[in-house]
């Protein structure tokens, strides 16, 4: 059993079709990268995901649970970053820890947020405020909260935007190794494609709201014939790719 | 479910430990409240002192510091709201396992944690000031402080409702919407001042209710029973319709996608 199921996901906001009959899984301990030019629906997808926005048709299960019916149970073993949304500047990275470990009901909240300190390199920032932190640790706070729960499925969105490359390295890095060391399955986007290359087992590439194709990024660079998926998704930007 | 709401009383709580502007803000309008309608009764109690009204300054300042904990505690709600759209955590919270119903618990809780220093502060003035000792009221007044709390909470949960459906250009409603009940809730004066057609809406008032009772309670020293049953009987309405319209509404902005817009 897949570990998230989506089926016919669909969602229109007044006459505007954004997201159209989608289905795609994700398996335990998979990294998918969810792919496509702006406008293509990803962000509205995993929103979806996360029960922020109602779809207006389809089904989606994850952990064989439908999302409709049980969003606390299931939101309780996923979690979500985003380079888009913040957590709270004045609380120290501690406090914000210890806030989203008592949401995620952490068993041992304050043995937890020393660990999550210690795991995502914030010793020495455990005590300031977030509003003091650099890009680099600003995003590893971001994932360390998002680690907060344990997660077995984790979404997120550019999760290395707005990070210089060696941050950006680290990090993905970082990624990878929690996935082998817990089967943590993983579905994320990202602009930057050599990172979509890098770290994902499987990608889906929307267009227009809807799955273009769906495979290795090797699969489908071989599937359309070019250089990289940053020459695919060129050519589908740019209209240079017939639908199927 | 207590952990979750107890998650967001202690952020609010970190927030205001290391904020003194937050913690002067409770206070600075109370303080300066009752500074000016406090010496003003004191004044205007001066001048009719021919025929004197019994009890002014203890209505006025009784009505003052009991307008002060219904708009408190409705703007303790909308501000616990805002403060997670100001620091872009919105999002951060609905993906996690808190319900509505949570959520809502906690803003409340925080509400009642930022009133207490207000009321501290502002029942500790009146006595240093003018020595006016509310609680020698009794405590025939907790019941409708009560009443008080219950619809500044449901005005609170209707005005963050609407702030996340229409977004932060609608946040000013914090600051405002208890100010539009104010005029018909006898507050300074008595509901029979008002004319025939806005008596009957006062009539459906909690607030309305709770002045003519605290009046009572002065001039009298007893509960008057109707009152506090008529504030009860509203306010379990207001209550209910302000959950049932949060709920609706968050439905709705959900189906819209304006909760992702509002949360980034």
């Amino acid at each position: 059993m897949p570990l998230l199921d989506v089926e016919a996901l669909t969602k229109r906001f007044d006459h505007l079709l954004v997201v159209d009959r989608i289905s795609f899984a994700v398996q335990k301990g998979e990294i998918v990268g969810l792919l496509g030019p702006n406008g293509a629906g990803k962000t509205t997808v995993i929103q979806m995901l996360l029960g922020l926005i109602t779809p207006t048709a389809g089904r989606i299960r994850v952990f064989g649970l439908d999302l409709a019916r049980h969003r606390q149970a299931i939101l309780q073993r996923v979690n979500f970053s985003s380079t888009y949304i913040s957590l709270p500047f004045s609380l120290t990275v501690r406090e914000n820890l210890y806030v989203f470990a008592r949401l995620y009901g952490v068993r041992s909240p304050s043995r937890k947020v020393d660990d999550l300190i210690e795991q995502f390199d914030l010793v020495k920032k455990a005590n300031r405020p977030a509003k003091e932190l650099s890009s680099g640790q600003l995003t590893r706070l971001h994932l360390a909260k998002a680690m907060v729960n344990d997660p077995e499925l984790l979404f997120l969105d550019e999760p290395t935007a707005s990070l210089d490359p060696d941050v950006a390295d680290r990090i993905r890095r970082m990624l990878i190794r929690v996935r082998a060391e817990r089967q943590l399955a993983i579905l994320f986007t990202t602009h930057n494609l050599r990172e979509m290359e890098q770290m994902s087992d499987r990608v889906v590439f929307l267009n227009q709201g809807h799955i273009l194709s769906e495979g290795t990024p090797e699969a489908l660079i071989a599937q359309y014939g070019t250089a990289d998926l940053e020459a695919l998704f060129l050519k589908v930007a740019r209209g240079q790719v017939e639908e199927p | 479910m207590r952990s979750r709401i107890w998650a967001l009383v202690a952020r609010q709580f970190f927030v205001m430990r290391r904020s003194p502007m937050r913690i002067a803000e409770m206070v600075y309008w109370p303080l300066l409240d009752l500074l000016v309608w406090g010496f003003l009764s004191l004044y205007l109690n001066r001048l009719g002192h021919a025929t004197p009204l019994p009890n002014f300054v203890a209505f006025f300042l009784g009505g003052l510091i009991l307008w002060d904990l219904l708009f408190r505690s409705q703007q303790g709600i909308s501000i616990a709201y805002l403060e997670e759209v100001w620091s872009r955590n919105l999002l951060n919270l609905f993906v996690s396992p808190l319900s509505v119903g949570e959520f809502l618990a906690a803003t409340i809780l925080i509400s009642l944690m930022k009133l207490s220093v207000s009321v501290v502060v502002m029942t500790g003035l009146a006595a240093v000031f003018y020595g006016f000792n509310i609680f020698t009221m009794g405590w025939a007044l907790a019941p409708f402080v009560a009443e008080l709390l219950l619809m500044g909470w449901a005005i609170g949960i209707v005005t963050t409702a609407l702030v996340l459906r229409f977004g932060q250009g609608a946040e000013s409603l914090a600051w405002v919407l208890a100010f539009l009940f104010q005029p018909l809730s006898a507050v300074f004066y008595p509901v029979a001042v008002l004319p025939p057609a806005l008596r009957a809406i006062a009539f459906c008032l909690p607030s309305s209710h709770v002045f003519e009772g605290m009046r009572a309670v002065i001039r009298t020293g007893r509960v008057d029973p109707r009152e506090l049953a008529w504030a009860a009987v509203f306010d379990v309405a207001y209550m209910a319709i302000a959950i049932a319209f949060f709920y609706r509404t968050f439905a709705l902005v959900k189906r819209l996608g304006l909760l992702a817009k509002t949360g980034e």
